[in-house]
Formats: C-alpha cells, structure tokens, sequence
C-alpha cells in the first residue's frame, strides 16, 4: 500500500517532469527570440541604455502591469498603482536604511522588503475595499482621490514620510558581492522581476482565480448566481495586483535612490494609466511595450526638442499625441496594432510564396 | 408515512417558502404580498402573462435584487438578507430569461466555471489539469444536456437552442437542491423542447425545480403542482387538471396577454 503510493508517487513528479518538458516545447519561437536578445541586450548596449531605457522601462511596466492585471482582467481601472509603488518605496526607505537616519529603523533588507511588498499589499487591498463597490468612472475617481491623498500626506507629514524632501540613500543591498545599482546588475535584476511579474500575470489569467475575474469582470451577476462573490474576488485581484506593484515600487526606489512625494505625484499616477493603454491594456505584454516607448520618448525627444531649439519640457506634448493617436487608431494600444496588421502581414507573405494557380478565397 | 420520514431526513417542511414578499418598482407594484411554499423535490410550473412579475419573483428568490418586504425562507434558513452567492453555495439555482453566458469562452470553460463557484477553491491559483474533479464534473452536465458535440465551441458561435442548453447546465452544477428555470423552453423548436422535456424528466428525483413556462402543454407535463400568476399576485394555484380545466384560467389565457 505504502510501497505503490511511493510508486505513483515517482510517477507523478515524473508525469510533471515530462509534462513541463512538453510546455517548455510549446513556447513559440518568437518568445524565445525576445527572451535571449533581452538577455544579451547588456553585451551590446552602454551603461546609460541598460539602466536608464531598459531598467526604467522594465519597472515602470511591472507597475504599469498591476494596473493592466486590474483593468485588463477585471475591468477596474486603478489609479492607485503607482502609491501602491511609492508605499513599498517609503516603507524600504523608512523600515531599512537612508540618507535619513532620525526616522529610517535600519532593519536588515530582506525584512524591510517582506514589510514593504505586505504594507503595500494591504494599501492597494484597502484601497481595492473601497473601490470594488463603484463601478467605470467612479473607480477611477475615488482611486485618483486616494493617490492625490497620499501624494498630499506625505509632502505635509515630516515625522514619517520627511515631507518635501523624502528619502535619498535608499539603495539595494550588496547581495552575492555584487553592487545591485551597477547598470548591468541592475539591467538583470529588473529584467527578472518584469519577467517573474510577466509570466505570473500570464500564467493566473488561466487559472480558475483568473477565469473567475474575467467572469466578473465580463458577467457578475452571473457570477454571483453561479456561487461567486463578486467583491472578494475583485478585492483578491487587487492583492495580486498589489504585489506586483510593491516589487516595482521597491525596484523603481532602489534604482532612483530615493522616494519622494513627486514618485507619486498625480503626473505619474496617470503615467502609468498612459503606459498601459498605449502599449495595450488587454494583454500583459502591453504595459512593458507602453513603457519603453514611454522611456525612449521621454529619455531621447528632449535632446530632440532641444535640438529643435523647443523646450524640452514639451517631450510630454510627444507622449500626449503618441497616446491620442494610438487611442484614435488602436483601443488596444501597440499590442491592438499588432495584432491587427501582423496577420495581414503574415497573409502577404503566404501569398507572395504561394503560386499563381490558387485564386480560391 | 413517506412524507413524513421525507420531513424527517431534511430536518424542515419545505425547500422554500415566501412570506408576503413584495417588490417595488418605484410606483409599480411587480409583486405584492406573495406567500408560496415548495417542497423539498417538488416540481412547480409558474404560470401568468407577459409582466405578470414571474422573473421578478424568481430575482427576489436568487437575491439578485431583495424584495422590498417579506422574507425568504431556503430549507428553514431565512436567507432574505443573504447576497445572492449565499444563496447559490446553500444549493439554489437558476437560469436566465435571456441567456447570461460566458460569451467568449468556451462550453467546457463555462460549465467549469459553474462547477467551481459552488465548489472550494475558487481563489485557486493552480491550472486546471485534465484529472481534475471539477472537469470531470462539467463533461458531465454537458453531456446531460446533450452539448457533448460541442464541448469546445465557444458560446458565440452556439445556436439560440443550444445557448438555452448551457443555462441548464450552468444551473445543474455542484449539488442544486432546488432550480428555478425562466422560460427555459421559450424560442425552442418542437424538437428540442422534446429535448428539454426528457432532460427534466430524468432530473434526479430530490432534486426539486420551479419552471416559468408560457406553454401550457410543456408546463403541464413537467410540473406537479401549477401556481399561475397575474399582476404580481397569486391568481391560482393547483394541480396542473385543476388548473387547465379552472374556467377563470382559460379566460385569463386565452383573453389577455399569452402570445
Ligand atoms: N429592474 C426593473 N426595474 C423596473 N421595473 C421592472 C424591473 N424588472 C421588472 N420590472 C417590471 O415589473 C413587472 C414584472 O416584470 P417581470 O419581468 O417579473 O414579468 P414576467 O412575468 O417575467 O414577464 P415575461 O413573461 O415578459 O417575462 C413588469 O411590469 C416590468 O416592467
Ligand atoms: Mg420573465
């Protein structure tokens, strides 16, 4: 008895084995392009590419994600993912070491980072609370007046939050010897949190807690005659999403080296909206493509508006009208454009390669 | 005696009972003051003209919206304050009037879906795998009611008929102790309502359910007990003979509103 259940056992982490071999054969070529390129991207970039374009791009898409997870799967749009960042951020800055020792407790990094990702877990699910009884506009609204709440709070708070000024000297720790804030370092660290958030994100849409969102965000009065309730789950969702934005939150702090009020001001909560939509906010892929562009114009059209003899303040007139136009021509954002030439793409090609005798279609 | 004992196994007289529940729509009275009870297995047709307030009950009952007064009574729980999944994981069912389906997934993926709400785990961040119970469990309602060749369709491209099918399944998930169908056979061809007939029909025999049927014909062949309905009231209530033969029903029937 004991004996065949060890067996069945060995069979059945056997039978796993097998079977992620069989996933890991599924993935499509073209993720597995994208997958090394990124990896190789530091051996043929500078320091300036990996940490400023990609390193931002990756944490801004990771929060910019949690708010893809929300709207995308369960129809929330939440304003309030990049405080929930900023809370992960002041709580490193505030429980772990900074440039201000009166009010920094100087835990060691691993315990102020379980502290931060939870506290800011349990904002964004308090936040979620509140915010699952309202419906489309209003969702964005109270979660906008939460955002601009904190962001009023912490600038007038000194005690806690240090007020104006914030925290600098935040820094992530020197793990296995290695300086985490060195551009390389810090290419492949975010690079591994964008991608765990990615494929996280990837892999719970299709699980029965993510089919049942979409349920809810699609039918919830028919979730609820099916035995669901609908709020739990919208709050549960605000959970996940809480997490990924706290790891953002910690990693966007760590590379800035410091959080401040402005990290969360209103500017910013609502660029992590524009990210999103430009990139696609029905896919998770989306808010990391939304935020490179995002990165690139923000990083490059100030040289170009400068050169231009323009104020290079108006780069955000160029983010502006990329949004307008994507949200003319493409609801689903970069992502919605791609799918929607790429197989038109992909036909022209057959076509060319296919011989003239087929006229069938 | 077999009532008796019947009374005895469930621990209460009946599966659901109304008292004097009344819904207002601003200053239209949809329902007003019904007191009704259904034993547990029973098999009740609900009958009454267009706006007679028969899904209005059937929402009051679900909880989908709360009657403006009276309560609710679910096998001797009074469930009127309860949301309406407290109500569903209590073992009640229903269907829509207008099919409110999944419509981009798949058969399989909405009966699953309805299998896992009155089941645990619906916060479960694990893949359904091919062994899993619950799967197991929603292949079967679908074949039940007859969507077996279409499993892996998705719901928008599945005919009205079959789209009526997959309510019935949504409601047959987990362990129902008692259905309410709306209108399950309305807009069916004579042949699947043939086939809706015999999927009630070999419904397990605790299992009870209270159909709104227009159709006299398919209500009094599926229903032990008949309740016809009119301008938010009780107007009769009966065995179906009684009700098909009581003078004040056909003039009611045949005079106003059925079309
Ligand atoms: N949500 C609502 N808001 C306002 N009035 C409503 C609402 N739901 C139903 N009513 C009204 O209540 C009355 C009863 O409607 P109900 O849908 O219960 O009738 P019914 O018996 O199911 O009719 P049918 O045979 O057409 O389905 C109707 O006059 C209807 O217009
Ligand atoms: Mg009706």
């Amino acid at each position: 008895m004991a004996q065949s259940e060890t067996v069945s056992a060995t069979d059945a982490t056997k039978a796993r084995k097998s079977e992620l071999g069989r996933k890991l054969a599924t993935v499509p070529a073209n993720v597995w392009f994208v997958a090394i390129i990124l990896l190789l991207v530091p051996t043929f970039t500078g320091d300036f590419v990996q940490y400023q374009v990609f390193g931002w791009s990756f944490v801004l898409g990771l929060i910019s994600l949690s708010l893809m997870f929300l709207a995308g799967y369960g129809g929330m749009v939440s304003l309030v993912q990049m405080t929930v960042a900023a809370v992960a951020g002041y709580c490193v800055a505030i429980f772990g070491t900074s440039g201000v020792a009166e009010i920094s407790m100087g835990w060691p990094w691993y315990l102020s980072v379980i502290a931060a990702i939870l506290i800011a877990t349990l904002f964004c699910v308090a936040t979620g609370a509140l915010a699952v009884r309202t419906e489309g506009i209003y969702t964005i609204m109270i979660t906008l007046a939460i955002a601009s709440a904190f962001f009023y709070f912490t600038r007038q708070n000194y005690t806690i939050f240090n007020g104006f000024t914030g925290f600098n000297g935040v820094l992530p720790p020197h793990l296995f010897g290695i300086d985490w804030r060195s551009p390389t370092a810090f290419y492949y660290l975010s690079l591994f949190w964008a991608a765990a958030g990615y494929f996280a994100v990837v892999y719970v849409s299709r699980t029965p807690f993510g089919l049942a969102l979409q349920g809810v965000r699609d039918n919830p009065r028919r979730m609820a005659a099916l035995g669901y309730s609908v709020n739990a789950h919208r709050i549960a969702a605000y959970a996940f999403a809480g997490v990924l934005a706290a790891v953002g939150g910690i990693l966007l702090t760590w590379s800035n080296g410091q959080i401040s009020p402005g990290t969360a001001a209103v500017g910013p909560v609502i660029d992590i909206l524009v990210i999103a939509v430009i990139g696609g906010i029905n896919t998770p892929i989306g808010p990391f493509i939304g935020a490179l562009i995002y990165v690139v114009l923000r990083t490059y059209a100030l040289d170009f508006l400068v050169a231009l003899n323009l104020s290079g303040e108006r780069f955000k007139l160029l983010v502006g009208l990329g949004f307008l136009i994507i949200v003319y021509w493409s609801p689903d954002g970069v992502c919605g454009l791609w799918n929607k030439f790429a197989p038109k793409l992909r036909l022209k090609r057959k076509e060319n390669a296919s011989t003239e005798g087929k006229t069938d279609v | 005696m077999s009532e008796q004992s019947l009374k005895q196994d469930i621990g209460t007289e009946y599966a659901l009972e109304l008292r004097g529940v009344t819904k207002q729509f601003g200053a239209l009275n949809a329902l007003t003051d019904i007191t009704m009870s259904i034993r547990p297995g029973e098999r009740r047709a609900v009958l009454g003209s267009n706006g007679a307030g028969k899904t209005t009950l059937f929402n009051c009952i679900t909880g989908d919206f709360p009657p403006t007064s009276g309560s609710v009574m679910f096998f001797g729980e009074d469930v009127t304050a309860f949301p309406a999944h407290e109500r569903i994981r209590r073992g009640l069912r229903r269907t829509y009037q207008i099919s409110l389906l999944f419509d981009g997934l798949t058969v399989r993926d909405n009966v699953y879906l309805a299998c896992r709400g009155v089941s645990r785990g619906r916060f479960s961040m694990r893949r359904a795998n091919g062994d899993d119970a619950l799967m197991h469990a929603a292949e079967n309602l679908i074949d039940i009611v007859h969507l077996d060749d279409v499993r892996e369709a998705t719901v928008s491209d599945l005919s009205y008929g079959q789209q009526r099918q997959l309510e019935i399944a949504l409601a047959l998930a987990g362990a129902p102790r008692l259905v309410l169908l709306d209108e399950p056979a309305a807009g069916l061809s004579p042949s699947e309502r043939k086939d809706l007939v015999s999927i009630l029909g070999r419904l397990p025999t605790h299992m009870g359910y209270v159909i709104i049927e227009h159709d006299m014909d398919v209500a009094l062949r599926v229903a032990d007990r008949v309740t016809m309905m009119h301008n938010g009231k009780i107007f009769k209530d009966g065995a179906p003979e009684e009700i098909e033969n009581d003078p004040e029903v056909q003039a009611l029937y045949l005079g106003g509103g059925h079309d």
